[in-house]
């Protein structure tokens, strides 16, 4: 499941973080900001008008993404990973 | 060959650094480091509740009593592969390649203590560097209200570095980080310890790092997520999809009312005195060139500006609040979706806000955007946003010719007119960012939010006072400076030379000053502005307010021949129709940037192409608006 894809208030775990073709840089950014496999993510509420953007907590951090971001984030349970 | 020589030599030239060791403070975004160095330096540098204040290397000095050491401020990074212009000047620093400056000798990497790990990446990052490196972990104080017990001792031998905590925000909040920086030596830390990068030079991850960084925390005990709770609950109701737009609107309508309503008394007090001063000076003594240079140059120019220091102060309390409190990035994540649709990313949104305070800290803040066409973008409309400067212009204009009544709602007609004037400047740069995303933009981009919401807090009431100060003083400077010495010449062009003998109308007519402007006035005819205006569009260039200080000038120079100091606005109320001062109030919302702000956008562009560019546009955009105020006003009767 894609983190766009995902409920408000369902904490899941990263599961990998796509790369978009035309801007590379972002996969980086995203994993510096915290969008690590393995990290905690929970989408906290979207805004009225086409979900977009989201607030989001990965980690300890909250942070405003937009849906182009959240399609490239990979999502899965956090049973699946021990 | 000789080409060869001389370029060795332009490479190999020697610089000269002060004496004194050099520190440099490393850290997250919003992790403190410019509350320590103010706390550290006795500096009054800006800071906020929000990422990205810092966009340039600031310098100060630390004095520890025996010894003063050289502390460099840095933009905030979440590594060290830069990939916008702040980011980059904090690595070039951290690699010695900063020009005019040498590499650090100590790193304070400061951490905020709320949020280790995602901080302690960066520690790994930087202790790979090489360079040594003593950690800070700041907002210790917040940390403990939530519940967070870090282990000093522990996360020191984890890390194998030195450590300190401090509070960046509170007066001896830098104790420890004092004492532990007299005890360094920091001839000796260089030599002794061999903070040498590891030797296989392995090409690192960031999921490695993170996996390193979970260890110590697991360790510490420190794995476990603590949100901050009355953050979580604030933004329940202030960021609801439907109640948060709405309380972002009516904060925003609150100040506009404010900053009329708080205003009137000070501003009364400020006029009353200007006028006993101006009076007292007409009778007291001789009439002389002199005298009227000081009551009609100086007092009716300088005094017609001074006036809205009150209401420029309230304006920048409400700002200073929103911004020490962490709600400024919430309202860009309310207002997100219309910067997206116009194509500019979430990193414009912070530049465009500074740049209501004034267009050149917003330009400078635009480093923070690593796409190089968004930050083009995002300079040719930051001068849309209504810089403080242009306050004094729409506040004389409404306070002239908007009457103060309520229309209904507690709404009151001079602060929606001034709402408006504002929002008529961001609809118009939300417009033009559109059109250059038709002209410019490739359907693949990308933009970008990913803004961090820092947690609450409460303002702190001497940052909030400082910060007042430092706009008073600002204020001042202008109005002692620029303003006064625009508003003399003014005087001058427009007494001299003297009307032939039996000469008709006002003196000023026959001036330099009165010429220029009738020749203007031509250009300016069709939206409406008579001579004075035109005249006072000319200092304008240099400064917004000089506008107002010297239609102050024109119209006491005019009507001197009643030797009275009347104040501006019955002048302008007697002088100007309604669709004249519409006009003017619509040029101002597009008009052409001053001197100062096309000169920092050349110097941020490195050419002139795009200040031209701005010029251009913002001329066209000023005129047609005017223009087109002008011809509706006058078909509904109101010139």
């Amino acid at each position: 499941m894609r983190l766009d894809q995902l409920n408000n208030h369902l904490t899941k775990r990263v599961k990998s973080v796509h790369t978009f073709p035309a801007a590379p840089e972002i996969t980086h950014q995203l994993a510096e900001i915290g969008f690590i496999p393995g990290e905690q993510v929970t989408v906290l509420r979207r805004n009225l008008f086409g979900g977009d953007p989201m607030m989001v907590r990965i980690g300890l951090s909250t942070f405003a993404i937009r849906k182009q971001e959240a399609e490239l984030i990979e999502v899965e349970d956090l049973e699946n990973h021990g | 060959m000789r080409l060869k020589t001389s370029k060795i030599m332009a490479e190999s030239k020697i610089h000269f650094y002060p004496k004194e060791p050099l520190i440099a403070l490393v850290g997250n975004p919003n992790s403190g480091k410019t509350s320590l160095f103010n706390l550290l330096t006795g500096g009054k540098q800006k800071v906020a509740n929000y990422a990205g204040v810092t966009v340039e290397r600031k310098e100060g000095k630390l004095d520890l009593g025996d010894r003063t050491l050289r502390i460099l401020d840095l933009p905030g990074v979440y590594s060290l592969y830069p990939r916008s212009l702040d980011e980059q000047i904090t690595c070039n620093v951290l690699q010695g390649r900063a020009i005019g400056e040498k590499k650090p000798d100590l790193v304070l990497c400061v951490l905020d203590a709320t949020n280790l790990r995602r901080n302690l990446r960066l520690v790994l990052a930087v202790k790979r560097m090489g360079i040594p490196c003593v950690v800070v972990v700041n907002m210790m104080d917040l940390a403990q209200k939530r519940g967070i017990q870090i282990d000093l001792s522990q996360l020191e031998q984890e890390l194998n570095l030195p450590i300190v905590d401090s509070i960046g925000n509170q007066s001896n909040g830098d104790f420890a980080l004092r004492e532990k920086l007299k005890a360094i030596n920091l001839s000796k830390i260089s030599a002794d310890q061999q903070f040498s990068k590891d030797e296989d030079e392995q090409p690192y991850t960031v999921e490695a790092d993170n996996v390193v960084v979970q260890g110590i925390l697991h360790r510490m005990g420190l794995d476990k997520i603590l949100p901050d709770p009355i953050s979580d609950r604030l933004d329940r109701t202030l960021l609801h999809p439907v109640f948060g737009p709405v309380i972002l609107v009516a904060v925003l309508f609150f100040i506009f009312q404010a900053v009329f309503s708080w205003a009137e008394l000070p501003m009364s007090l400020i006029e009353k005195s200007t006028d006993w001063v101006s009076q007292y000076i007409l009778e007291s003594m001789p009439a002389h060139w002199i005298r009227s240079l000081i009551v009609y140059g100086v007092i009716a120019g300088l005094g017609g500006v001074l006036v809205f220091l009150p209401q420029i102060l309230i304006l920048f309390f409400f700002i200073l609040i929103l911004e020490e409190s962490g709600y400024l990035p919430r309202a860009a994540y309310l207002l997100d979706r219309i910067m997206g649709s116009v194509g500019l990313s979430g990193r414009s949104f912070i530049p465009l806000l500074s740049s209501f305070a004034c267009a050149i800290p917003g330009i400078m803040a635009t480093r923070t955007i690593t796409n190089a066409r968004d930050r083009i973008v995002t300079i040719l409309i930051a001068p849309l946003m209504t810089c403080s400067a242009r306050l004094p212009v729409y506040a004389l204009l409404i306070g002239a010719f908007i009457p103060a009544r309520q229309i209904g709602f507690g709404i009151e007609l001079q602060g929606l007119v001034l709402f408006i004037l504002y929002i008529a400047g961001i609809v118009g740069a939300m417009c033009v960012a559109w059109i250059l995303k038709k002209l410019t933009s490739s359907k693949k981009a990308f933009h970008p939010l990913m803004m961090e919401l820092p947690s609450y807090h409460l303002p702190s009431v001497k940052n909030v006072a400082i910060g007042l100060w430092q706009r008073t003083i600002v204020f001042l400077h202008r109005v002692g400076g620029t303003i006064l010495v625009l508003t003399i010449a003014l005087w001058f062009l427009a007494s001299y030379p003297s009307p032939p003998e039996g000469a008709i109308g006002p003196a000023i007519e026959y001036s330099f000053a009165g010429v220029l402007g009738k020749a203007l006035a031509v250009i300016f005819a069709p939206i409406g502005f008579n001579w004075e205006i035109s005249i006072a569009l000319v200092p304008g260039l240099a400064a917004r307010e000089v506008v107002v200080s010297s239609l102050g000038t024109v119209y006491a120079l005019a009507g001197q021949a009643n030797n009275s100091a009347e104040a501006l606005t019955p002048l302008l109320q007697q002088g100007w129709s309604l669709a004249t001062a519409l006009s003017l109030l619509a040029w101002f919302v597009f008009a052409p940037q001053c001197l100062s702000t096309i000169a920092v956008v050349k110097r941020e562009t490195g050419g002139y192409k795009i200040p031209l560019i701005m010029l251009t546009y913002l001329f066209t955009l000023a005129y047609l608006a005017a223009f087109i105020t002008y011809r509706i006003a006058t078909h509904y009767g109101l010139a």
